[in-house]
């Protein structure tokens, strides 16, 4: 427990010598969550889950499969909508507007909660369309010029344009995982969004790539507000100020990462950190 | 009556060998208390088809020479001034009367005593000579079985053999198919190109006018141009598929994503007993309501339609692969990975935009596949074409006009009396050829644009 501790203590120093993680809970709320459940179909899969998002943070909800991590993320941008025979209850709010108001434009608010998912997704198009199709349909570039350096900066804030600026127009399905994965994250990134959600990104890389990811996450945490999803706990420990333990449907605990690592309130958290369950 | 006496000694083999094979086995695993390589089931299978594989074999011979051998038992029973005075009618004749009598159903007119000796003697030959095979049968299968029974051991690899067996099986049930298919094209090759030494294929392929002389009179057999035929072939697929495609394509983008899973439970199979009806239905259905009907609309309009019409075909025609496109789509859209979906919603794109971009694109290879399948299949088509494209091979570019495709000419040419010695009817085959090849080419290049979008997406 101890030689964990100390292990995540020093990779957080190392990695978070930006911020002091316990500052991130004194940092604006941008997302809050209350009581929010979630059926599918009879199945109840998410029993009241209430927490805050701090603004230019990193979150991570970690727990055992099908604990209603991944569930919750998709309800942040409303994206069990698109599942059949989905029903979501209580609120979240956005900067204080309630994102499941009948009146609001769910496309709207994609735009400016973006995803990232478990397996990279690139569409079967070239790099440079991938990267390009957010702006397109929402019609933030007036010109070719324009689009063409959301593009590259996109892909510069993604770290991935120095390794693909000579083949923009090849098929973003012909990269590597973690660059498909990167190329995903600048895809999110062109849009323009204000938070984040990463639904276990680096679950379907290999090392080295995930570290990559780990590192872009990072920096990406200064301008945008960023949740993930983690199976990993170390993953968790390295790149979140903020961590929120998920068990069947329940959230059981929440706060500076630092704390629920090192000083677990709840027994649950605690066996789930020391390898007992999960 | 003799064939159910085949089946009924058949199954009591097979049920037998079978047993046998399966109670000894297990017998030798008890009692000698070793491993037996087979279970019990293989050992009573192999011993089956030891046992079967002679009797059927002697079934079969007497069956390829038994008609030739009673043949010959007929005409010995003639008398032999009788049969130097009958010609090969006559021959044909005395033998069926001889048969009818020994059958029992009895003859018209007066029967001759040799006939009716002859027929005595034909039903005793039968009842002898069926016994002796089944007796014989079942004597092979019999010595099959008591040999087969004594190579029972632990170590006799009864499943090996088995499987390879059933490999060999399946492996004879695809040479079937294949065969066929080569039989088929040999054949239209040979009867082609026996058409051919009546016609200049040049003309046949090149030639505008399609006359073909029905009674010949002496060399003049008219005039055999392709060209009109598959002008109006071609005319009736486009017009088919201008009706297809867009309806069945969004037919399916409607049930794939946006129809609730009640209506799509109900809708899909609906629209999958379109391609249940008989295409006859379909034609009748053209000739007696879509092309009176385009015939008004068109004089409303101001436009002069034939009734019968390419238009009025391939209008139909259309609406008959519907289901075609629609299911296959529909199918091809499910398949893209949801996650493709997602991502497009993530990025805050709408419905409509997700499967513009993004779902067709990935779907793309697919449904030219889809599309290609449904034009070879409008390219067969034949029985709403007979009926109401009006069967007037004229080579002209109206589609309000009649027209007359491939497939129409070859039934007309082959309706009635045909000899296959002059090319009136061996045209069908050359005119078939054309048409294989045809979808052939179609088929290749559908499977050739689907591989190379595949390597693009994947």
């Amino acid at each position: 427990m101890d030689m964990l501790a100390n292990k995540i203590k020093t990779t957080q120093q190392s990695v978070n010598s930006a911020m002091n993680p316990l500052d991130a809970l004194d940092r604006p709320i941008r997302l809050t969550a209350r009581d929010v459940t979630v059926h599918y179909g009879a199945k109840q899969a998410l029993h009241g889950i209430s927490i805050d998002i701090p603004d230019r943070a990193v979150t991570s909800f970690i727990g055992p499969s099908g604990c209603g991590k991944s569930t919750f993320l998709r309800c942040i941008n409303r994206m069990n909508d698109t599942i059949e025979g989905a029903k979501v209850g209580g609120t979240i709010k956005l900067d204080g507007e309630d994102i499941y108001d009948p009146s609001l434009d769910v496309v709207e608010l994609r735009a400016r909660i973006g995803m990232v998912f478990q397996k990279p997704n690139p569409f079967p198009k070239s790099i440079y369309d991938n990267v390009a199709y957010g702006p397109k349909i929402h019609g933030l570039a007036r010109s070719k010029a324009d689009l063409d350096e959301i593009v590259v900066s996109s892909l510069r804030k993604a770290g991935l344009f120095e390794e693909v600026k000579d083949r923009l127009n090849e098929p973003g399905t012909g990269l590597s995982g973690g660059q498909q994965q990167r190329l995903c994250i600048a895809r999110a990134i062109a849009v323009g969004p204000e938070v984040i959600l990463m639904d276990e990104p680096c679950s379907a890389l290999d090392p080295i790539a995930t570290a990559i990811i780990e590192e872009l996450i990072d920096e990406l945490r200064e301008n945008y507000t960023i949740v993930i999803v983690t199976h990993s706990m170390q993953q968790a420990a390295r790149v979140s100020q903020k961590t929120a333990f998920f068990h069947l449907g329940n959230l059981i605990e929440e706060g500076a990462t630092e704390d629920i690592f090192t000083n677990p309130v709840n027994k649950q958290t605690q066996d789930y950190i020391m390898g007992r369950i999960g | 009556m003799d064939s159910l006496v085949v089946a009924g000694l058949l199954i009591v083999l097979l049920g037998l060998s079978y047993q046998t094979g399966w109670s000894r086995s297990r017998a030798l695993a008890t009692t000698a208390g070793v491993k037996i390589h087979s279970r019990p089931q293989y050992h009573g299978a192999l011993l089956a088809i030891w046992t079967l594989v002679p009797a059927l074999i002697i079934l079969g011979a007497w069956a390829w020479v038994g008609p030739g051998i009673t043949h010959d038992f007929i005409v010995s029973q003639i008398p032999a001034d009788t049969l130097a005075n009958l010609d090969q009618v006559g021959l044909n004749t005395t033998i069926s009367r001889i048969s009818a009598i020994a059958s029992g159903y009895g003859v018209a007119g007066e029967i001759q005593p040799f006939e009716q000796a002859g027929g005595n003697a034909l039903r005793s030959f039968q009842l002898i000579s069926f016994l002796l095979v089944i007796g014989a049968a079942a004597l092979a299968g019999g010595a099959a079985l008591f040999y087969a029974r004594g190579r029972i051991s632990a170590r006799l690899r009864a499943r090996n053999t088995v499987e390879r067996i059933i490999n060999l099986v399946l492996l004879a049930c695809s040479a079937v198919a294949i065969l066929t298919t080569v039989g088929i094209v040999a054949s239209l090759v040979t009867e082609a190109f026996r058409f051919f030494t009546f016609i200049n294929p040049l003309h046949f392929f090149f030639g505008t006018v399609w006359a073909p002389n029905n009674a010949p009179t002496g060399s003049n057999y008219g005039s055999y141009g392709l060209l009109p035929l598959l002008a109006g072939t071609l005319m009736i697929t486009a017009i088919a598929m201008l009706v297809a495609v867009p309806v069945g394509l969004m037919a399916a983008i409607y049930l794939s994503q946006y129809a609730h899973r009640r209506l799509r439970a109900v809708a899909k199979p609906i629209i999958e007993i379109l391609a249940g009806i008989p295409t006859i239905v379909f034609g009748f259905f053209a000739l007696v309501t879509v092309g009176p009907f385009l015939r008004d609309t068109g004089r409303l309009v101001g436009l002069s339609i034939n009734a019968t019409s390419a238009l009025t075909a391939g209008v139909v025609m259309g609406i008959m692969i519907i289901p075609f496109v629609s299911s296959l789509s529909d199918d091809i859209l499910n398949q893209v990975p949801r996650s493709l979906r997602d991502g497009a919603y993530g990025l805050g794109a709408t419905k409509s935009e997700t499967i513009r971009n993004v779902m067709l694109p990935a779907a793309l290879p697919g449904i030219v596949g889809a599309f290609l399948l449904a034009v070879s299949r409008a390219i067969g088509e034949t029985m709403i074409v007979v009926l109401a494209a009006g069967n007037s091979p004229v080579l002209r570019g109206n589609p309000f006009e009649p027209v007359a495709t491939i497939t129409v000419s070859i039934v007309n040419q082959l309706t009635g009396d045909t000899d296959f010695t002059g090319p009136q009817s061996l045209v069908g085959f050359a005119l078939g050829l054309t048409l294989f090849v045809i979808t052939l080419c179609l088929n290749v290049f559908a499977l050739f644009i689907v591989r190379r979008f595949r390597e693009q997406y994947e």
